[in-house]
């Protein structure tokens, strides 16, 4: 310990460790596992063995309560939205959502007329990154997933924010 | 081959094949009134033996014309196959069910009724099967008119730049 001694201001510990936090939670965010639609074969695709999702630390949970990371992967319906809705609200904070692809982003093809498709999953639940496509293709999930990594570790959770 | 079927019909039950000017070879026009009778006379006559429903649609030709049904329908012993379409009132259509004739019938005819809003009279478990229960309207309609909200969720939401 001598190395570290007497060398820091007080709060720096306490904001490498925020830092630590955040890296952490960036690094490990487990995906809930529910497909909608065709963009479902996509995530399947990417969480299996070619492309291989573990190797950026996420892995799916089928249980909202263990999981941080929702993708909405398809079309939501009317039907759904409810639903989605109560998924999302079982997931421990801290929670992200990812729309992925033109269904779950706008309401893709189903948008202005569909009657009964929701035009955007941003209409119920609050959505950190959109992917588009019809489907995305494994790389632009992964590329999505590294940008929400990105937007986790810039988070800094402990510190008090300045109103 | 529905030329004959239609002749065979009209003998065996008068009045029941719509009289056309020009007779349609694909298909016949049925009147409603005794489709479960005739439904169960071309499945088990061994000539015709029409032992596989395929297919039911609705179709709304518009305001003058109303709804109609479409039978699809098809014999595995004979190889041969006809279609049936029954017209209906657009204030109240109904028409006889089948279910009990070919047990396929069940689900078609549940969409059909969640879809068109076509009452199937006889069928023993009448209820939506896509839509959420609590739905109101029939999407499919031409006049149908889509609700402002669902559960307060705005169903066509405009977004800028669309169109």
């Amino acid at each position: 310990m001598g190395l570290l001694e007497e060398k820091f201001e007080d709060n720096i510990i306490v904001a490498s460790f925020d830092k630590i936090l955040s890296w952490a939670r960036s690094t490990s965010p487990w995906f809930f596992q529910f497909g909608l639609a065709c963009c479902a074969i996509e995530m399947m695709a990417t969480a299996a063995s070619r492309y291989d999702l573990m190797r950026i630390g996420m892995i799916p949970r089928s249980s909202p309560r263990q999981a941080d990371v929702m993708i909405v992967a398809g079309t939501v319906t009317m039907k759904m939205a409810l639903r989605i809705k109560k998924l999302y609200e079982q997931m421990a904070e801290p929670k992200y959502v990812i729309a992925m692809g033109s269904c779950a982003t706008s309401g893709g093809p189903y948008s202005p007329h569909g009657y009964h498709v929701l035009k955007g999953v941003d209409i119920v639940i609050p959505v950190d990154v959109y992917i588009p496509g019809c489907p995305p293709r494994p790389e632009s999930l992964i590329e999505g997933l590294i940008q929400l990594q990105d937007k986790i570790r810039k988070e800094r959770p402990l510190t008090k924010k300045s109103v | 081959m529905s030329k004959n079927l239609s002749e065979v019909l009209l003998e065996k039950f008068p009045g029941s094949v719509i009289e056309m000017e020009e007779i349609p070879t694909d298909h016949i026009p049925l009147n409603g009134d005794k489709w479960f009778e005739i439904a169960l006379f071309i499945r088990d006559e061994p000539d015709w033996k029409f032992d596989s429903l395929q297919c039911i649609t609705g179709v709304d030709l518009g305001e003058e014309n109303g709804l109609e049904v479409r039978y699809n329908l098809h014999s595995m012993v004979h190889s041969h196959k006809i279609e049936i379409r029954i017209p209906l009132n657009r204030d109240k259509p109904v028409v006889p069910s089948v279910e009990q004739v070919w047990r396929v019938g069940d689900w078609f005819e549940r969409e059909v009724y969640d879809m068109y809003g076509i009452t199937f009279k006889g069928h023993r478990d009448l209820r939506r099967i896509l839509l959420p229960d609590d739905w109101e309207g029939w999407p499919l309609r031409k006049d149908y008119e889509e609700p402002a909200t669902y559960h307060g969720i705005a169903v066509p939401k405009e977004k800028e730049g669309w169109e």
